[in-house]
């Protein structure tokens, strides 16, 4: 399964890579454009030490955390979220005919390695925020297991948002706000929403577990909403559940899937 | 080696139900080269989806290879081989052999079975000449032998067509039933094609089917088929005797 991944993906780019200018080009462009979001952050504390409670390199902490899983994701797996358009096509019975899951064909159809300088950028902000709050080992174990926490929720959404577009082929824009927005929601601290809305993204989404949760225990911050210390370990069970459950939606979209009529 | 019972497969199309195959009982044994016809709308190229697997079955059971093709699709995928005649399986930007390596990938075809495999398609369907040529820039006929050798490079027990002639010159038609014909004489490929060319009737099956409004309407060999006119009937006189005696109310 993994070795026909990458397989694919290695077709792809090679294909890509008989374009080097364009190639080299889109990947400085994706690192310049996912900097802005960096820029946003640091204009805000340019005006202000703290943004609800969190100091500028803890907000970057928390930033990069959810944007290094989050790039992962949308680089490895979020063509997941084309499938409408290969169900109107018609591509899709091509997979279909095929001895691999069609999940792993999706996700590694048009692979675009120029998004790897995306990756690149939110590695270099957690980075440097880890190096700046001079966070020790007794904690830093954690960020390896949020990182991989986060990589299974955010895959986990755009393989939910993929298996929605089986039964709600005519409206992928609505199911693709959900993905992206889950990005832009953990960008920030989540001290800054109101307290229902964290109470959904925590409960319902287990969005609260990409970076705040976990990232509350290696910054050694108590939840301001109050939240008790053994939630700060429940990230990686509430990811298996995610995982298990968009497998099963996954399963049931490919089941009810209609075909075109020609 | 395919074996239908009672299936049926409905759509709902806004409030309406269209039920493109009804109760449809058939079995095909292993060796068979079956012709697969039918008016437009019939319900052929629904059969076919269901027996790879594309399709879940919304009555009734579809066995192929003696395994529930909806269930067990990856695994019937190593043992069937597909060819959509309107829709190539290719990888659309890659040269033809490349296409052809990731599916020796794909179905883990060991490296000297795929050469001895490719060697002889390459002959038979006379490849050679566009083997490094994208399959985008494949003219219609280049393209449909590429995805027939595609379709067979695993070596499958059973071979679905739909419509493999679709758009071709008499000769490459010539070369792609002459190779069909081998391909089940030799290997004994199970074989279903369907067709609106009778001419691939004519010279393949010798056991014909026809379909319509999703029901079957004829299962004979093809001189039964025949005496179901008035001698001296063309093979398009019979058709179209029983295509337009399907659709009186
Ligand atoms: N995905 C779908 N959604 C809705 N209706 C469908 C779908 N696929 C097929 N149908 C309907 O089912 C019926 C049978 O279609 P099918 O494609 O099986 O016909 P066919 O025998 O292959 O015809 P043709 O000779 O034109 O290829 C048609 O009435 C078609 O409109
Ligand atoms: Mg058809």
């Amino acid at each position: 399964m993994v070795s026909t991944y990458f397989l694919l993906i290695w077709t792809w780019t090679r294909s890509a890579a008989a374009y080097p200018v364009s190639f080299a080009l889109m990947t400085v462009l994706g690192f310049l454009i996912a900097a802005i979001d960096v820029a946003v952050i640091l204009v805000i504390f340019a005006n202000t030490t703290s943004l609800a409670g969190f100091s500028r390199d803890e907000a970057l902490f928390l930033y990069g955390a959810s944007g290094l899983a989050f790039t992962i994701c949308d680089t490895f797996v979020s063509n997941l979220d084309r499938t409408s358009q290969h169900i109107k096509a018609g591509t899709l019975d091509t997979f279909l005919i095929r001895p691999v899951s069609p999940w792993i064909q999706l996700a590694a159809d048009r692979f675009m390695a120029t998004r790897i300088g995306r990756i690149l950028q939110a590695a270099l902000v957690l980075g440097y925020a880890v190096a700046a709050l001079g966070i020790g080992w007794d904690r830093a174990w954690m960020i390896p297991v949020m990182v991989v926490t986060g990589i299974v929720i955010f895959a986990s959404l755009w393989t939910i948002a993929g298996a929605a577009q089986f039964l709600l082929t005519d409206a992928p824009e609505v199911v693709n706000a959900f993905t992206y927005g889950s990005s832009q929601l953990t960008q920030y601290p989540l001290s800054v929403y109101a307290r229902d809305l964290v109470r959904g993204v925590t409960y319902v989404l287990p969005l609260a577990f990409v970076n705040w949760q976990p990232g509350l225990y290696v910054l050694g911050r108590d939840d301001p909403f109050g939240t008790p210390g053994f939630t700060r370990f429940l990230g990686p069970a509430a990811a298996l559940v995610l995982a298990l459950l968009a497998a099963l939606i996954w399963r049931q979209g490919v089941r009810h899937y209609r075909s075109t009529g020609s | 080696m395919i074996e239908l019972d009672r299936a049926g497969r409905s759509f709902k199309v806004k409030r309406n139900v269209v039920h493109a195959v009804r109760d449809l009982s058939f079995t095909v044994a292993p060796g068979e080269f079956v012709g697969y016809l039918g008016p437009n709308g019939a319900g052929k190229s629904t059969t076919i989806k269901m027996l790879c697997g594309i399709l879940t079955p919304t009555s009734g059971t579809v066995r192929v290879a003696g395994l529930d093709p909806s269930r067990r699709r990856t695994t019937l995928a190593r043992r069937i081989g597909v060819v959509f005649g309107q829709r190539t399986t290719l990888w659309w930007d890659l040269p033809l052999a490349d296409s052809f390596e990731l599916i020796r990938h794909l179905y883990r075809v060991e490296r000297a079975a795929f050469r001895a495999r490719l060697a002889e398609l390459t002959e038979t369907l006379d490849l050679g000449p566009f083997l490094r040529t994208p399959v985008r820039q494949l003219s219609l006929g280049q393209r449909m032998r590429g995805d027939l050798a595609a379709a067979l490079l695993h070596a499958p027990e059973v071979l679905v067509l739909d419509e493999p002639t679709i758009g071709l010159d008499v000769v490459s038609k010539a070369g792609i039933r002459d190779f069909l014909a081998r391909q089940n004489a030799e290997r004994g490929t199970t074989v279903l094609l369907t067709t609106h060319d009778l001419g691939d009737i004519e010279r393949l099956c010798r056991r014909v089917m026809v379909i319509d409004h999703g029901r079957l309407a004829f299962d004979g060999t093809l001189p039964e088929l025949m005496a179901t006119a008035p001698e001296q009937s063309s093979i398009e006189d019979v058709v179209t005797r029983l295509y337009t005696a399907g659709s009186a109310p």
